[in-house]
């Protein structure tokens, strides 16, 4: 077997580019100072940052004042939530979907046990949320609606711009999770009346440990780590200066190359759907076919289960993911594949591949070699294929 | 705790898959819903020693080894022996299993008896109802439903 070694899972991250570690490490050397002291050696530390904000700020049509740091994805989902929602006055509504990140669907969680309301609202079968239902559910009482920009396991893109519209004629602030949108897809918060939006360095090829959140100027928001001045006063914590003047440099690469990378990476992907979808039986393709993230690839392969073909794939040297139970450390399959109406036994056999700039078609090609292989050897041993073998449970 | 280089073994050289044409027991326990399902075919002598052991399992990595490693356990063994194997003993053979798939081993003795349970009904032998490996209900459960897809 070839020892070739191919990554499809950058939905779970990224590498570092190398251009942006080099852009880093000097922050690691001789320039350590923390950016709040006063000297000139700290200088050096505060100019960094202050440009990589502004480099963000500029790169989704934002203020540099409207950028703030975090430690994460989850960090910024978490103070997006929870800070808009201590900080109102107003009411005690949320509006979001099912198909969230756990970062938002867990936060909410945690609110709903402090007395606050949440809805949650369905999607299609491609994994959409329709805008007359985000309308539908908005109350006097509604202080938030947070709609993901772009689903991490599906890759179904939002109509995120008529959200917003939505948001804003009822007063409602409007939360976009964009982990897997930015850097991917372009955003522009002004255009799109998003009024706070989630992003995470290392889903762009940037590194890992620093997000940013966006906050449009006027929002009330509570602050979740009280300290120093940090973040203007609204997060505190000593800046992690690398990782924040990679972040900037990963997001300014992925936006200068996104419309060149996203021709390759939608036809590499359009390639690997037609292809497995046409030689290989009782495959389905889960999320929207066109309104789908560039690199994003969601099959369920019928009568087999994920982890499985996981291992299988890992054996061959090939790195995916799964929305399967056994993948997702709990007793049932994803919750986005149960929210776009697959059956549990569908939703397990479900094989995610999310491509990134570095990818090729000799990957794609190395994969079919591997793949209906590993996907027939599951089905030689698996009852429920003996069944449909058998015409029991045919189709 | 990730799986050992056994469980890897079985997973990828699963021993003794596939049917037996003219079994005379087959046991089949959990349910799509839950992700894994696992057959077992036998073959019992007239003196009642398992002279052949196929399974089919759909599952997970740990289920697809727990069978293959439980048929292997079983393979010439007296029917009364396999009563007696235990899903602990399956771990142990295996080297361990990480504690979410534990449930997996109890599939394999399950399948194992539900199968032999068959054996007995076939030869007409009244056996007890199995517990439920999940809630120990005395089958009355709803665990192990049929799903109701498609």
């Amino acid at each position: 077997m070839s020892c070739k070694s191919v990554y499809f899972d950058h939905g779970a991250t990224t590498f570092t580019r190398p251009e942006v570690l080099a852009e880093m490490l000097p922050y690691f050397g001789q320039m350590y100072g923390n950016p709040s002291s006063i000297y000139k050696l700290a200088k050096s530390s505060k100019y960094a940052i202050d440009n990589a904000r502004s480099t963000i700020a500029e790169l989704i049509n934002a203020d540099s004042k409207e950028i703030y740091f975090t430690g994460s994805g989850s960090e910024g989902d978490n103070w997006a939530l929870k800070g808009v929602m201590y900080a109102s006055t107003k009411g005690n509504h949320i509006i979001t979907t099912s198909i969230e990140h756990h970062a938002i669907l867990h936060t909410c969680k945690y609110l709903e046990k402090e007395g606050y309301k949440v809805t949650y609202l369905p999607v299609d079968e491609y994994g959409r949320v329709n805008p007359k239902d985000v309308e539908a559910a908005i109350t006097d009482k509604t202080v938030l609606i947070s709609v993901m920009f772009a689903n991490n396991e599906i890759g179904t893109i939002q109509p995120i711009k008529e959200i917003g519209e939505i948001a804003r004629r009822h007063g409602v602030y409007f939360h976009t999770d964009a982990v897997q949108a930015a850097g991917h897809i372009p955003i522009d918060v002004e255009d799109m009346n998003i009024d706070i939006l989630t992003m995470s360095a290392h889903k762009f090829n940037g590194p890992k440990g620093v997000g940013a959140l966006y906050i449009k100027k006027g929002v009330k928001m509570y602050n979740l780590i009280e300290g120093g001045s940090q973040e203007r006063k609204r997060r505190a914590g000593t800046e992690n200066v690398p990782g924040i003047v990679g972040m900037a440099k990963a997001l300014k690469m992925s936006c200068e190359h996104m419309e060149e990378v996203n021709k390759n990476l939608i036809r590499m992907r359009d390639r690997i759907i037609k292809e497995v979808t046409e030689n290989i039986p009782y495959v389905k393709l889960n999320g929207h076919p066109t309104q789908r993230l560039p690199g994003n690839v969601n099959l369920s392969f019928k009568y087999i289960e994920g982890e499985s073909l996981l291992l299988f794939l890992d054996i061959n040297n090939i790195c995916a993911s799964s929305g399967s139970a056994c993948t997702s450390g709990s007793l049932d399959p994803s919750h986005v594949l149960l929210a776009i109406g697959l059956p549990h036994g569908i939703a397990h056999g479900s094989l995610r591949l999310s491509l990134g700039y570095e990818n090729t078609d000799d990957d794609i090609d190395y994969l079919f070699t591997v793949l209906p292989g590993i996907v027939d050897r599951l089905r030689q041993m698996s009852p429920l294929y003996e069944e449909v073998l058998k015409g029991d449970k045919g189709e | 705790m990730e799986y050992t280089q056994k469980v890897l073994d079985h997973f990828t050289n699963p021993r003794n898959v596939g049917e037996i044409e003219d079994a005379n027991g087959v046991g089949e326990v959990g349910n799509a819903k839950c992700g894994d399902i696992m057959k077992m075919y036998l073959k019992i002598s007239d003196d009642d020693i398992i002279t052949d052991v196929k399974f089919k399992t759909y599952g997970c990595g740990a289920a697809i080894a727990t069978s293959s490693v439980a048929t292997e356990m079983i393979k010439g063994k007296s029917v009364d022996e396999a009563l007696r194997l235990k899903n602990s003993e399956v771990v142990e053979e295996l080297g361990g299993l990480p504690s979410a798939k534990i449930h997996c081993s109890v599939l394999a003795e399950e399948a194992i008896k539900k199968a032999i349970g068959d054996y007995y009904t076939r030869k007409g032998i009244f056996v007890e109802e199995q517990k439920c490996c999940c809630c120990e209900n005395d089958g009355a459960c709803k665990c192990h439903q049929e799903p109701e897809e498609e």
